[in-house]
């Protein structure tokens, strides 16, 4: 057996089925040996493609995504991939060929330091020096990948050691393995603590994030024996059910009015797997300064980071939600819960039904597929308006059925994360809500939603803008509208490019094209209806506005509301 | 009643952080690429093998704003895999020593002067030519500090410190 044999063999013992990538010079080996292991290979058709696919395998199911890439540019094409998964706490192990080891440092064909690049975007990296610490590297690799605060690992092969014979056994004891143990006991004297100030808190509001989406029959749990508000954060999404009467809504720049006030105005508030990002807490010396703060999280060095807690608890948060659920009484919430209810009912987030003129506004589309899916399909977006809309309208059932790039907010990780999302989850309805900027960004991966057959879904939502940023213009640069007009017009003619609806039959799939808000329901049902890939092309709106908002930096407590009359 | 967000200041009194790797390839670059990216401050870092080969020991000298703070670079620094432990060492029982070689303008005129700034510090003259003296000293940063003061008037022509390394007293592990 040689390395590259060993590499797919570990893969295989670590349950990986599928795996997404791109063959290149310093890979050869490595594709070489491909075939004599039953795993899937998806040939994607930019590495960056097979790094969101990874990602959004991972993000649907909590497993390790993989993807491979060759050395030099393939290599560099992961890198916006790698951030993605890094920033939202992703697990992925990148197996990317390197140049021969006699030829390292010397500025060799396609040779690019790749450990060095990512140093600060993942959570671990190896250069593998010989073959025999091989099965070590890729066992720990899983290992550290998926344990503690998950995250992406880098296995960097140079192309020697893919050829070289292998002579150790491929199985590897768990105790060599390094990293996080998974298994962590939490300190019962922090427990204690936060049960503490949690029973002695008339008004207590959850903030739940994205480390929560394992924890979710626990939150259940927990919140109804303790009549606590639950408001979560755009990671943590579908930790809780939306249609629950102790659910509020998102936190943060785009948020629900009512949960930023429910936030900012309780005073305990009770953070699980979250970090205090500035999209949720704006300024942090007005975010509620004077809450108490129970934080939970896996990772000691989130509690304290941003926000001192009053009671922290390091470790898992289902494990920390089931001891607290014991050690925390029932109490009678309900004027607090009230209060929420009454925000709730005083400054409502309104899914905007069609202009007078029939035109689409794009909220309705979100509102109509929630409908459609009764909140079951796996949702994935892009980066913008639509992702904030899908955020404020799309209702999932349960956890890891919206999918977003959070941290990094990576335009064009929706359509391969989609798709990846699809190939971890084959029998779940997958769609992708995209704005025509973002899907431009990795649409190459059409062809492959078209060869896989992978019956895809795509709601292109499309306003002519770089909506996001035309509307930080609007708001704050006085409508000057630089360079987001995507139909730029050189000598006063609109050129519109490109057609979208012959772009998607180019390669392979179907589409319609719908303009008209009567026609909305029917497109998404003939959608959900054909085989393969497809694409609804809604052009909408153009200078629709996601509201609330809370400017950069500016006070969570005070979100500015929509305009009277809807604009 | 926000923690310190604003690492990049580089006031703050120093702490002496140490942590013990694996000695892999590409660890120190780990370490020191966290501090830079994260903001933290180093004033010095010293850096080599332990008594097994396997390990080796970094010794930084780092400035936080706040207790809030040095927890945070010591929490950071734990979670890198190849890290085996990271320990602060500020105001505990340690010995402290960091090595100097300084290299004065000295002529006939002033050597005598500058002899005595030796024998008071215990350091000592490792080379003499016309016009300079190298000196070696070692002691704790603070000793060091002092003497470069005094040496300071004759012109220090060039420098070369090791940054401080410590152990702690006693039994107790470093
Ligand atoms: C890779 C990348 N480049 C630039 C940005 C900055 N950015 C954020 S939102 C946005 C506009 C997105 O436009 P579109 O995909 O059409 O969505 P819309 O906001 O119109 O819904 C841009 C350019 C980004 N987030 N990611």
């Amino acid at each position: 057996m040689n390395g590259a044999e060993a590499i797919l063999q570990c893969l295989k013992s670590e349950g990986v089925e599928v795996v997404f990538g791109y063959p290149g010079g310093q890979v050869i080996p490595l594709y070489d040996a491909l075939h004599k292991v039953d795993i899937r290979h998806v040939l994607v058709r930019n590495e960056q493609g097979a790094a969101f696919m990874a990602g959004g395998y991972a993000r649907a199911t909590g497993k390790v995504g993989v993807a491979f890439a060759t050395s030099g540019p393939g290599a560099t094409n992961l890198v916006t991939g790698i951030a993605d998964a890094h920033m939202d706490s992703i697990p992925v192990v990148f197996i990317t060929g390197q140049v021969p080891h006699p030829m390292i440092g010397r500025d060799s064909f396609q040779e690019a330091d790749v450990t060095g690049i990512t140093l600060p975007i993942v959570k671990h990296s190896y250069l593998v020096q010989t073959v025999e610490e091989l099965p070590w590297v890729l066992h720990e690799a899983f290992h550290i990948a998926r344990s503690g605060r998950p995250g992406p690992v880098l296995v960097d092969v140079p192309k020697d050691i893919q050829v070289a014979k292998l002579t150790v056994p491929l199985e590897v004891a768990s105790e060599r393995l390094r990293g996080p143990s998974s298994g962590l006991d939490i300190d019962s004297a922090q427990l204690d603590a936060a049960a503490e100030v949690i029973n002695a808190s008339a008004q207590p509001t959850l903030y739940v994030g994205g480390g929560s989406l394992n924890a979710a029959a626990e939150l259940r749990a927990f919140a109804e024996k303790t009549g606590i508000p639950v408001t979560w954060t755009l990671m943590g999404k579908g930790a809780f059910p939306e249609d629950h009467p102790l659910s509020v809504g998102m936190l943060g720049m785009h948020g629900a009015a009512y949960a930023n006030y429910a936030i900012t105005r309780c005073d305990t508030m009770i953070v699980l797997g979250a970090r205090f990002d500035d999209r949720v807490t704006g300024k942090l010396a007005t975010f509620n300064p004077e809450a108490r703060v129970v934080h939970i999280d896996i990772d000691a060095a989130e509690l304290g980071k941003n926000r001192i807690p009053t009671a922290p608890v390091q470790g898992d948060v289902a494990a920390a939600l089931r001891a607290l659920t014991v050690r925390c009484e029932p109490r009678d919430r309900s004027a607090w819960a009230k209060r929420v209810t009454d925000w709730k009912e005083s400054f409502p987030l309104v899914a905007h039904k069609a202009m007078d003129t029939g035109e689409i506004r794009p909220q309705h589309l979100l509102d109509k597929l929630t409908q459609a899916t009764a909140g079951r399909a796996i949702v994935a977006t892009d980066v913008g308006q639509h992702q904030m809309w899908t955020a404020q309208f799309y209702h999932p059932a349960e956890p890891r059925l919206f999918l977003t790039s959070g941290g990094l907010g990576t335009m064009g990780f929706g359509l391969p994360a989609a798709i990846g999302a699809w190939f971890a989850c084959p029998e779940k309805e997958v769609w992708l809500v995209t704005g025509d900027g973002s899907i431009q960004m990795n649409i190459q991966e059409l062809a492959v939603a078209v060869i896989e057959k992978v019956p895809l879904r795509i709601m292109l939502i499309n306003n002519g803008y770089l909506g996001m940023v035309r509307q930080w213009q609007e708001l704050f640069f006085e409508r000057n509208y630089s360079e987001t007009w995507l139909h730029t017009v050189p000598n006063g003619s609109e050129v519109i490019s490109p057609d979208f609806c012959r772009l998607m039959e180019a390669y392979g799939g179907q589409a319609r094209r719908v303009t008209a808000d009567a026609d909305v329901e029917a497109a998404i049902d003939w959608a959900r209806e054909v085989d393969g890939p497809v694409l609804l092309e809604f052009v909408v709106h153009e200078e629709e506005n996601v509201w609330p908002m809370v400017p950069a930096g500016g006070d969570t407590g005070k979100p500015i509301l929509e305009p009277e009359g809807g604009e | 009643m926000s923690a310190h967000n604003s690492n990049t200041e580089c006031s703050g009194r120093p702490h002496t952080v140490s942590v013990l790797v694996e000695n892999r390839p590409g660890v120190l670059t780990r370490v020191a690429g966290l501090f830079a990216r994260r903001g933290y401050n180093i004033d010095s870092l010293a850096v080599a093998a332990t008594s097994d080969p396997a390990i080796s020991r970094m010794t930084a000298v780092v400035r936080a704003a706040d207790e809030m703070v040095l927890q945070q670079i010591c929490k950071q620094v734990g979670k890198l895999v190849d890290v085996i432990s990271v320990n602060d060492h500020t105001d505990e029982a340690v010995v402290a020593r960091e090595l100097a070689l300084v290299k004065v303008n000295c002529d006939e005129n002033n050597r005598a002067e500058v002899i005595q700034i030796i024998t008071v510090f215990r350091a000592r003259t490792v080379d003499i030519a016309d016009g300079e003296m190298v000196i070696e000293v070692t002691g704790a940063r603070e000793k060091i500090d002092a003497m470069l003061r005094l040496l300071d008037k004759y012109g220090i022509l060039e420098m070369a410190r090791t940054g401080e390394v410590i152990l702690a007293r006693g039994l107790q592990p470093t």
